[in-house]
């Protein structure tokens, strides 16, 4: 009998469903898995220390490039750091506004996360209709900071300004004429909250049409029923959190447990699965989804009735309004010194956890009374859930390990930092 | 502090009694510190006992010292911190460690305990040079292939010591000493405690 060897093979870095650059060494015998290593760290750019060597502002806009597909998120935590160390109270509608747009970003996240795990395994359609639905809530980022995806609109002690009155408009240019333009423009009208609320009335019709795609299709339950399950007990020995938590049927949610912001004071429920596969994950975020919609409404609606100041009034840590800086001496000096030295944050250590559309995203902020972090650890969702590929993997068809990968909704920005 | 805290640290006074070096309440988290001899002993109990039940491990990272408050720090230079969640009972522990030797920093691994720590101490020795003892697979895992040193500690400069360019006589990569300066644009500087009355500081 002819003998039979495992052998080897490299899944990425260069492969369109590695989600990025993850290079796994898989380790086969026949088409069953054998091994799984992955091999991160090809997008380390060591967020981390530079955020040493740079002040506290200085290092928002990183957070934003850590999970490039949920930014905001990223600077919650990191925000939320820096004001526990300070101890420094953020407005309501402050709180309202990060509510708002981390669920705008929830949404943001599990659009390109389900719609790329379809395409991933075979569904092309989906990741047309999500990509669509994406482009409306990138506008709302855009509206509100300037910036499609690297926004920098959290800050310590509020956020940047207020939500803006008017959205940009589309222009006719020679692709797009006087009509599709008026078009494009027709729920452009009125203020940001007028385009959020005509987006949240239109996503529940959006999210039924996923679920006609994908929930009862034959061929993504054949991909997904049954493949990667995680038992409630190793997904808490692995640390996972998030959708791979609660897909294993653990009801956990920051959001609920320990309610940061004002999430003690809105309206939702967490979905939880039953099976623990990547089938059950899928329904998780799905339902997420609807539920950030809801969540998106309330504040909405919050937002219109209560107007008000969106940063803290401390000058020591936020900045003065120009119109004040122009005018008066002292503004001017806190201006200055904000800018060029930065500011001082007391020393100590705390770790902020938010829920974060992955999972549990972490800040563990080390300060020795500098104007720069000591230490920054970010504590990264999909890192653990990486690291547990190894362990799901195995057993499974070198096709599922797509299916699993997708699962994780890895993205490279967080893990490798 | 609120009465939950309180709960949790007098009951971690009383189950790992000996092994405790000091609680600390502060900022609404607790900060259990531990000798690195008690460490593996103090974590396994930390999840075995039916009033901690720290089932998870979020996060696990090393620490360097050397240059705390621009180098008034007297203890030793490198530590552990481990964040640990208990959803049992839903509240949160940092548990710290310190290593006893600056030059050869070691500690027990945990991934008896934890199965998912076994990355987090991956990325401890490569950024630190924090050695575990009886870790599986102690691997470099964000560094590249090859890399030489431990870029998180203080004493190695954000610039790196090499630099990677592509050299189209030899028709491949190459490594070389880097070019560039080392700059700070914005100088660190560490003030007297409550400088500016910020909140709490």
């Amino acid at each position: 009998m002819a003998e039979i060897r495992n052998y080897t093979i490299n899944f990425g870095p260069q492969h369109p469903s590695a989600h990025g650059v993850l290079r796994l060494v898989l380790e086969l015998d026949g088409e069953v898995v054998v091994r799984a290593d992955p091999h991160i760290g090809l997008l380390h750019r060591g967020t981390e220390k530079l955020a040493e060597t740079r002040t506290w502002v200085q290092s928002v806009p990183y957070m934003d490039r850590l999970d490039y597909v949920s930014m905001m998120c990223n600077e919650h935590a990191y925000c939320m750091a820096i004001e526990r160390l300070l101890g420094l109270e953020v407005p309501i509608r402050a709180q309202y506004i990060r509510v708002m747009f981390d669920e705008i970003t929830r949404i943001l996240n599990h659009l390109l996360g389900i719609g790329t795990h379809a395409l991933d395994i075979g569904a092309m359609t989906m990741v047309l209709y999500t990509f669509r639905e994406r482009e409306d809530l990138m506008d709302a980022y855009e509206a509100v900071s300037g910036a499609r995806m690297h926004a920098a609109y959290y800050r310590p002690g509020g956020v940047y300004r207020d939500l803006p009155d008017r959205m940009p408009q589309y222009a006719v240019n020679k692709f797009k004429n006087a009509n599709t333009v008026r078009e494009l423009n027709e729920n452009r009208q009125g203020s940001l909250l007028d385009f959020l609320e005509d987006f949240t009335q239109r996503f529940g019709g959006y999210c039924d049409d996923y679920e006609t795609l994908l929930t009862d299709n034959r061929i993504w339950k054949q991909r997904t029923v049954g493949i990667g399950v995680v038992t409630p007990e190793q997904a808490k020995a692995w640390g996972f959190t998030g959708p791979m938590l609660r897909g294993s049927g653990v009801a956990w949610d920051l959001r609920k447990k320990q309610p940061y912001e004002v999430y003690d004071r809105v309206d939702f429920d967490i979905p939880i699965g039953k099976n623990g596969d990547c089938y059950d994950r899928y329904l998780c975020r799905m339902e997420e989804m609807r539920q950030s919609n809801r969540i998106v409404k309330q504040c909405i609606d919050w937002l219109r009735k209560n107007p008000g100041p969106v940063i803290a009034d401390n000058y020591k840590v936020a900045p003065p309004p120009r119109e004040r800086m122009k005018g008066n001496m002292e503004e001017l000096i806190h201006h200055f010194k904000l800018f060029t030295e930065g500011m001082h944050v007391p020393s100590g250590e705390v770790y902020a956890a938010i829920e974060h559309p992955k999972g549990e995203f972490g800040v563990y902020a080390v300060s020795d009374g500098a104007n720069k972090p000591y230490r920054l650890k970010l504590r990264a969702p999909g890192f653990a859930h990486l690291a547990a590929m190894d362990e799901i993997a195995r057993g499974h068809m070198i096709a599922d390990v797509v299916a699993i990968i997708g699962t994780m909704d890895v993205v490279f920005g967080e893990i490798d930092r | 502090m609120s009465s939950k805290l309180e709960r949790l640290s007098s009951s971690l006074q009383n189950i790992l009694g000996a092994k405790v070096r000091s609680v600390v309440v502060d900022r609404g988290e607790v900060t259990l510190e531990v000798a690195a001899a008690d460490y593996l002993a103090a974590a396994q109990m930390l999840r075995d006992h039916r009033d901690l039940r720290f089932e998870e491990l979020i996060d696990l990272t090393g620490l360097d010292y050397s240059a705390y408050g621009n180098g008034a720090w007297t203890g030793k230079r490198f530590a552990v911190a481990v964040h640990l969640l208990s959803i049992t009972h839903n509240w949160r522990i940092r548990l710290r460690a310190f290593a006893d030797d600056d030059a050869f920093p070691v500690f027990e691994s945990l991934v008896g305990v934890w199965a998912g720590v076994n990355w987090y101490e991956r990325e401890a020795f490569d950024l630190y040079g924090i050695m575990f003892a009886g870790h599986p697979d102690l691997r470099r895992i964000l560094t590249d292939y090859g890399f030489v040193g431990h870029p998180f500690r203080k004493d190695f400069p954000v610039s790196g010591y090499v630099e990677m360019r592509y050299d189209p006589e030899q028709g491949r990569v190459v490594y070389q000493p880097v070019t560039i300066e080392p700059r700070e644009n914005t100088p660190r500087i560490v003030r007297e405690e409550n400088y500016g009355d910020v909140g709490n500081g």
